[in-house]
């Protein structure tokens, strides 16, 4: 195999090749793209729920919330990188505004869909459920957030594929992840392309995308049994 | 570190927003406004082409029923990342331009403003009509419209809230990479981003932050507008409460459950 | 007149849903299409339109093939009601009615005016008018449904269940409403339900279907309730029929009883005033009221509304013998009471003298 990279190593085929040869540096870059699109997904989970949930028990808590969610949402990602530093007074480059941003941006998504999906719970089955005695807690987490699951899950699917391509937009200003490989190969094209790292990073971003996506549909799958039984009827 | 210099660089970028000397173009040099105008250039184009591309073939394909797979398709190139695809046509396509012309980088630039904006018009669109109640669809036809009466005049009324979100999240995903392009040389408000950057000029970096952040406000909130005034009370449901859910989640729930 | 002849639609799937149907909807009458669930109701209505195309066999429209038009200029003669109305949320109530005249090339002006004339009609408050569909309520979408099919002026309507989604106290007025509208109109209309009451109540014939979208009994409804054909249709128009095909047996010349009466607010009657302890309340008009039991004292000196025992039904003076019986049926006094056409009374009946004249015209 090592006989064929040099005559085709700037063959956009050649990015196999070109991963192998760069193993160590371009593993670390997926990790950091990996926790880079996840983290800020669970953590604004971890925030909407309560904030959807605010926004359904108190209607009037909802126009304004959808109004900032939408607002923060409507900021293009690499404008929000930049603002973040000076309005949290840290350093104009630090590691941490990628993350920060990207918990935003989910925050803001998955409200909506958490509130909306709480929404769309049946008003008789919140009722039945309070008629068998379930308390308001207990309620919302055996009743409402199980049957609120599939658009949650539509909404996190959302938010992790969107992620990936947002934090690939990071590298262009020198953080550390799979958007590294765009900045060397755009930087070794000068004089004529260089395919490899390009095709390399496009190819590791998407089959991120899609496993990071599958996990969510196969958790999906697992906490909403009742669908599938829908399903095979 | 922290505390201490913040104030002064919101300070400092308020400095550098309001420079009268930063706004105006010079021979060596394009001001806010000669950038912002080549951002709402390349933005308008790629909208226009999407739409154009978009619109109709969700309307058919919504209609009919058929080629419903055009939008899985259109759907799976949201796993692409941006950057990367724009990185890769200016590689492919920029050596075939020379001298002075930027083409090189504003085609493929288009092409890829495109390509992103093509999938949430096309799978809103085609929801959109999906969306409309069978019932409804029935008496049209039922009162003798043609097809395309039923298209242009229940169909399309009935799923413009959803056409018009898409549209919203295709501007603001144009707006976006359109800031990105920058970073492969071409102009736009990006440029002062990636410029501030490169010459560690942080003011111009985050002034350059908020002419984008702004302009994607404002640009939002024109369209919020016009929706406003182009899709009928009855299917927006104004006179209500809030009860509406929310189209760009019904859209997305559409796709993915 | 709407003619099936030998009409059959078989599904790509191989459902046959309707079975070679022959049948006249003759011009100005309702034909009620009844029959259970999947038995062709509404696919037999929908080839009348072409919302469906026969498999094999023609449907006339007067004389003209129904196959021979454009679809779409057949069915803009044709006004359609279905089941949820189908309102186009986007437009308002008077533009939707307007929506087959600006179709046909009316100008928008006089499309409205017409419009404004329809919601009237149907019974709706003008005020509906700028309304969008989603403001308004089952029955009063309904309404603007039934308008809008009318607003081109269509010789034939074709409606689909159109009071099904509605409750039942909205439902009886909607069909009152409708009969009184039709009674002014004279449409052929083609209306199908699954209910063999709404069937028997508004239609002039009746068609019931059997699974397989065959047709069972075509016959004017005391007809059916009278002699049904096989232990199908029997099953279906139901057990009591009998006691419901009185309400087609005019009462005619029945002989009634005088019935002591009492007025509203005069002194209390004792014992031997009234028959078996009942005497009917009237009004200073000589209107029924109701029944007072007579000879209880401790009750007081004049007779007053609180009194009053309100369950019997009256009934017309030539109305049905269904409407006498009930009348009996649900008297206390077991005595019904028949009024005139101004609601005086005009005496009492029993119920044994209602059944012994059904037995002698038996
Ligand atoms: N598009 C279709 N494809 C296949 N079968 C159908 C279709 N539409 C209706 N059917 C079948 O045809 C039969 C008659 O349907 P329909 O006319 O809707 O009945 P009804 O209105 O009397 O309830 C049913 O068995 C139904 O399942
Ligand atoms: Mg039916």
């Amino acid at each position: 195999m090592l006989t064929l990279l040099d005559s085709a190593s700037s063959s956009p085929w050649y990015f196999f090749g070109y991963f192998l040869d760069h193993r160590a540096t371009d593993l670390g870059w997926l990790w950091d793209h990996t926790w880079l699109s996840v983290v800020p997904v669970v953590v604004g989970l971890l925030l909407a729920l309560p904030l959807g949930w605010l926004a359904r028990r108190y209607s009037w808590a909802y126009p304004p919330m959808m109004s900032i969610t939408g607002l923060l949402y409507t900021i293009p990602s690499i404008a929000l990188f930049v603002l973040i530093p000076p309005l949290l007074g840290l350093d104009p480059l630090t590691p941490l505004q990628v993350p920060i941003a990207l918990s935003i941006y989910s925050t803001s998504l998955l409200v909506r869909v958490v509130a909306d999906g709480l929404g769309a719970v049946p008003t008789e089955t919140v009722q039945a459920a309070t008629a068998l005695g379930y308390r308001p807690l207990a309620r919302f987490f055996r009743v409402e957030l199980p049957i609120a699951v599939p658009v949650i899950t539509a909404g996190l699917r959302v938010a992790v594929v969107a992620n990936v391509s947002i934090v690939a937009v990071a590298g262009t200003i020198g953080l550390d992840n799979l958007g590294r490989l765009f900045d060397q190969g755009y930087t070794l094209s000068v004089t004529e392309p260089y395919y490899p790292p390009i095709v390399l990073g496009i190819v590791m971003c998407v089959l991120l995308a899609l496993v990071l996506d599958a996990i969510v549909l196969l958790v999906d799958r697992a906490l909403t049994p009742w669908r599938r039984a829908v399903r095979s009827r | 570190m922290a505390a201490g210099g913040a104030q002064p660089m919101i300070f400092k970028t308020l400095g550098w927003l309001t420079d009268p000397g930063h706004w105006r173009s010079t021979p060596f040099d394009t001001g806010i406004l000669g950038q912002l105008g080549a951002h709402v250039g390349f933005s308008v184009i790629a909208l226009v082409i999407a739409l154009v591309i978009a619109l109709p073939a969700g309307l058919a394909i919504g209609h009919t029923g058929r080629a419903t797979w055009v939008v899985s398709v259109a759907n799976a190139v949201r796993a692409l990342p941006t950057i990367g695809a724009l990185v890769l046509l200016v590689v492919i396509i920029s050596p075939h331009f020379y001298g002075r012309t930027n083409a090189g980088f504003l085609i493929p630039t288009e092409i890829v403003l495109v390509v992103l904006a093509i999938p949430p018009i096309l799978s809103n669109t085609y929801a959109g009509v999906q969306n409309v109640s069978p019932a409804v669809r029935d008496a049209a036809f039922g009162m003798g419209m043609t097809d395309r009466q039923v298209l242009g005049r229940v169909e399309l009324p009935n799923a413009l809230p959803l056409i018009f979100s898409g549209f919203r999240s295709a501007m603001l995903q144009v707006i976006a990479t359109a800031t990105i392009a920058s970073y492969v040389t071409l102009g736009g408000l990006g440029r002062f981003i990636y410029d501030g950057l490169a010459q560690k000029d942080y003011p111009q970096m985050i002034g350059g932050g908020v002419l984008v952040a702004a302009l994607a406000l404002v640009a939002d909130l024109l369209v919020a507008v016009v929706q406003r005034y182009v899709v009928s009370r009855g299917v927006s449901g104004r006179f209500h409460r809030n009860t509406s859910v929310d189209s760009r989640v019904a859209a997305l729930v559409e796709e993915n459950v | 007149m709407i003619r099936f002849d030998g009409a059959t639609k078989r599904y790509p799937d191989g459902t046959v849903a309707v079975d070679e149907l022959s049948l006249e909807a003759p011009s100005g009458q309702i034909t009620v299409l009844v029959g259970p669930s999947g038995c062709g109701k509404t696919t037999s209505l929908r080839m009348i339109n072409r919302m469906i195309e026969p498999t094999s066999g023609t449907i006339w429209l007067d004389d003209t093939d129904t196959a021979s038009l454009p679809a779409h200029e057949l069915r803009r003669q044709i006004g359609y009601v279905i089941q949820n109305a189908g309102l186009f949320p986007h437009r308002t109530i008077v533009d939707n009615v307007a929506t087959v005249p600006l179709l046909l090339g009316e100008d928008k002006t006089k499309a409205r005016a017409r419009a404004m004339e329809l919601i009237e009609r149907v019974g709706l408050d003008p005020a509906f008018a700028k309304r969008y569909p989603a403001q308004l309520s089952g029955g009063q979408q309904q309404r603007v449904g039934v308008a809008r099919a009318l607003a081109a002026d269509p010789p034939v309507m074709l409606m689909d269940e159109p009071f099904s989604a509605v409750d039942p106290v909205v439902r009886e007025q909607l069909q009152e409403e409708f009969l009184r509208l039709q009674n002014d109109l004279g449409k052929t209309i083609v209306f199908v339900t699954h209910d063999i009451d709404e069937a028997i109540k508004l239609g002039d014939q009746v068609a019931v279907l059997r699974v397989g979208g065959k047709l069972a009994q075509l016959a004017a409804p005391a007809d059916l309730l009278a002699r049904p054909v096989d232990a199908f249709v029997a099953g279906f128009v139901g057990r009591d029929r009998g006691y419901r095909a009185l309400g087609f047996t005019g009462a005619g010349t029945i002989d009634t009883h005088q019935e002591p009466s009492v007025a509203v607010g005069a002194a209390y009657p004792g014992h031997g005033a009234g028959i078996d302890g009942w005497i009917l309340a009237v009004d200073a008009d000589g209107k029924p009221q109701g029944w007072l039991p007579t000879g209880e004292e401790q009750r007081g000196d004049v007779v007053t509304d609180a009194m009053l025992y309100r369950g019997g039904t009256l009934a017309a003076q030539g109305g049905s013998l269904r409407a006498v019986l009930d009348a009996c049926l649900s008297s206390p006094s077991g005595r019904g009471v028949v009024v005139d056409d101004s609601g005086r009374l005009v005496g009492s009946v029993t119920a044994r003298e209602v059944l012994d004249l059904i037995e002698k015209r038996g």
